[in-house]
């Protein structure tokens, strides 16, 4: 309720001479990060999408930490799990240990690898943490990538219209008419088969989603008013787009994007499966899922540990991305 | 008289749609003297706004400026010229989009929109909006626009300009937006405002204060206005002088007194009985019958004789010029209408339409030559 100000206003009839609190005939506020922050903390499933999410990238923080930071400092690879729990790359238990509570033909689980190990005998709980950090950081970057690049090709698409908007939409359209999957592949196969690449590939693959979703928001937001004021006043294009145009472009590209990171998750999972992606032995979900194939029916546990990691992440986002929809869709007034 | 500070000549602007041309401004001229109140009137649809769009260059596809000058003091706003092969082209005189842009948009020139609910960017404080525009165009830094915005705030009569400036545009009223607009325009200090039916959008009691201050703030800046509108009211109340536009063209120009007491062209008077006083009851109110016809497809000769209560045959003919009739010495009061022509309108048949009174049907297809002659020759029966 905190947009709303003062109920006593709709009866009041209009003062000039008074300073008006806010419009009787408008509705409250439905703009600004305080009213989707505060929508989004009324919907339960908004917050469990949130929570997911937050749980996920403090994970990938520690992960990086321990990968990536560490390193540079010439302190040893994963010198904090060694010191807490385990390195996710140390062989040294029995493989295909199922989880604590189960046995199977390679033996009983133990509490010491409580979801068990992988053919390596790896543990399994350490692998799945450790690869929070790929995935998250494919999921956002891919997205970012795609985000950018999309958001600056339809808005001056959109904001100028005519021939400029045919050229740069039909090579956007291009890049949509060839099988995803294929183009990231390619893309991979002429410039790196490494993470890096995955990212990039990704995120130009998913380039029309975003080009194109905000065109579509441009071509009506370029015929309002305040932007042909803004023009009246002489400001450049440039500011036009920047400053008027995008802002009022943005919340569908938000959700947009949140829902795109989860997808960009399960891509490249996908790519890190078919073993373009994360190269061993770092660990990531995909390649966890492309290692367990041969064990899928001795060892189930050792599919559904990263399989699981892939769901609640992407699911996380989904729910996220539809809390956004509903709390920025001025049509829903809950 | 020295030189008018805007001059429009000709101006002709042209939307090219699959339906065909839509001359919306078809060679209009007026003047625009320093600090003066000119008000440019006319029904839905006659091209008010787009001609004060053509002003500032701000047209889009596809439209199209296609012939005439605007000077504004000294500068060529717009220049077409005929080349020699027959072709109209910018002149080299006109001032590039860089230029329009750089020195006439906001900085000489400014305009108040129609719609204060829709003219102010929802994502954006309002403060942060006037501030952009005054360090765009005055060229001051940060801190010193926000004062000035304040200021400026303050003079359009915002109570608390301090506290508001921190404020959504959504948690503005009507009439409050509205003077963030002026104030806007203001701000930049132009000498010449266009004001494009700023007033229509707000309920009456609002539309007083905003007139009023107005016409405050033009007796202290010396700020010329441009005022676009359809309502004869409010060009009485603050209208030096006015112009009258009936699709596409400049019908009448006088000031304003001569304008209501010695109205010369029949659409003007035609206006002036369709507005509602308190001293007449709704049914002796006498509205201007028929629509306004498409602008693709102009009546011939004079563009008005379709729902003329004066036309006669001769008005389907001629093509009024336009031209001064004021008397000698007189203020001048220009006026297309062939009464005021020795073209034979006094020998000329009364046409019967609708407004003549010798029309029986209902609304009647207005695309000129066809209701015509269809009134003509059945004497009042008309195939509707």
């Amino acid at each position: 309720m905190a947009t709303t100000t003062g109920s006593d206003t709709d009866s009041r009839t209009e003062n000039e001479s008074q300073p008006v609190e806010s419009d009787p005939e408008q509705p409250a506020a439905n703009v600004g990060w305080r009213y989707t922050v505060s929508q989004v903390r009324r919907d339960p499933t908004a917050l469990a999408g949130l929570g997911i999410i937050t749980i996920a990238m403090v994970v990938a923080a520690v992960a990086f930490l321990d990968q990536v930071v560490l390193p540079v400092f010439g302190i040893e690879q994963y010198a904090i799990a060694q010191a807490v729990w385990m390195s996710p790359n140390a062989e040294v238990a029995p493989q295909l240990l199922p989880p604590a509570w189960t046995t199977n033909v390679f033996g009983e689980g133990t509490w010491v690898h409580p979801l068990g190990t992988d053919d390596r005998g790896r543990d399994i709980l350490a692998r799945v943490f450790y690869g929070t950090r790929i995935a998250m950081s494919v999921g956002v970057i891919a997205t970012t990538i795609a985000l950018v690049f999309g958001m600056l090709v339809g808005s001056v698409a959109g904001y100028y219209g005519g021939r400029i908007d045919d050229v740069l939409m039909r090579a956007v359209e291009t890049l949509y008419a060839i099988p995803f999957l294929v183009l990231v592949i390619v893309f991979m196969v002429a410039f790196g088969r490494n993470l890096t690449f995955a990212m990039i590939g990704v995120g130009i693959a998913n380039i029309p989603t975003f080009a194109r979703l905000i065109r579509s928001r441009v071509l009506s937001v370029r015929e309002e008013d305040y932007i042909e004021a803004a023009r009246a006043a002489g400001v450049r294009d440039r500011n036009i787009i920047f400053r008027h145009v995008i802002p009022n472009s943005f919340a569908p590209v938000l959700v947009q994007a949140t829902l795109q990171i989860g997808v960009a998750i399960l891509i490249v999972a996908g790519l890190s499966f078919l073993g373009f992606g994360a190269q061993p032995p770092t660990p990531s979900w995909g390649q966890m899922l492309s290692q367990s194939r041969d064990y899928m029916l001795p060892d189930p546990w050792f599919s559904i540990w990263p399989g699981l990691a892939i769901l609640i992440t992407v699911v996380g986002f989904n729910l996220l991305g539809d809390g956004l929809r509903d709390a920025l869709d001025p049509r829903i007034n809950n | 008289m020295s030189e008018p500070l805007l001059k429009v000549e000709n101006l002709k602007t042209q939307f090219f749609t699959e339906e065909g041309t839509v001359r919306a401004v078809d060679g209009v001229n007026f003047e625009v003297n320093e600090g003066e109140l000119v008000g440019l009137v006319g029904e839905s649809g006659a091209g008010k706004s787009v001609a004060a769009q053509s002003i500032m260059r701000l047209v889009e596809e596809p439209g199209r400026i296609v012939d005439g000058t605007v000077t504004f003091d000294g500068k060529k706003l717009v220049d077409i010229v005929e080349t020699p092969d027959g072709r109209m082209e910018e002149s080299d005189e006109m001032l590039s989009n860089r230029e329009m842009r750089e020195q006439v948009r906001g900085r000489e020139i400014a305009i108040v929109f129609q719609d204060p609910m829709e003219s102010l960017n929802p994502v954006f404080k309002v403060g942060a909006q006037l501030r952009e525009f005054i360090e765009l165009n005055r060229g001051v830094s940060e801190s010193e626009a926000k004062t000035i915005a304040v200021d400026m705030l303050r003079e359009v009569g915002i109570p608390e300009p301090e506290a508001r400036y921190d404020d959504y545009p959504h948690e503005f009223s009507g009439g409050m937006r509205q003077r963030v607009l002026i104030a806007m325009a203001l701000a930049c200090e132009p000498r010449l405002i266009i004001a494009d039916e700023p007033t229509t959008a707000l309920d009456v009691t609002v539309e007083g204060q905003i007139l009023d201050l107005v016409s405050d703030l033009q007796d202290r800046y010396d700020t010329a206005f441009l005022w676009v509108t359809h309502d004869m009211g409010v060009v009485a109340e603050i209208c030096d002088r006015v112009n009258v536009m009936y699709l596409g063209e400049v019908v009448e120009e006088a000031e304003v007194d001569d304008l209501f007491h010695d109205t010369k062209h029949p659409y003007t008077e035609a206006l002036l009985r369709s507005m509602p006083r308190p001293d007449r009851s709704v049914g002796s109110l006498d509205p201007i019958k028929g629509v306004m016809p498409e602008a693709i497809n102009p009546p011939s000769g004079c563009r008005f004789h379709t729902r003329c209560p004066e036309a006669r045959e001769a008005c389907k003919e001629f093509h009024p010029e336009y031209h001064d009739v004021s008397d000698a010495g007189g203020a001048p009061h220009s006026v297309s209408c062939i009464k005021y022509e020795s073209v034979g309108y006094e020998h000329s048949d009364p046409l019967e339409t609708e407004a003549t009174g010798a029309f029986a049907g209902g609304l009647a297809d207005m695309r000129g030559d066809d209701s015509q002659e269809a009134a003509g020759v059945s004497g009042g029966e008309v195939d509707e």
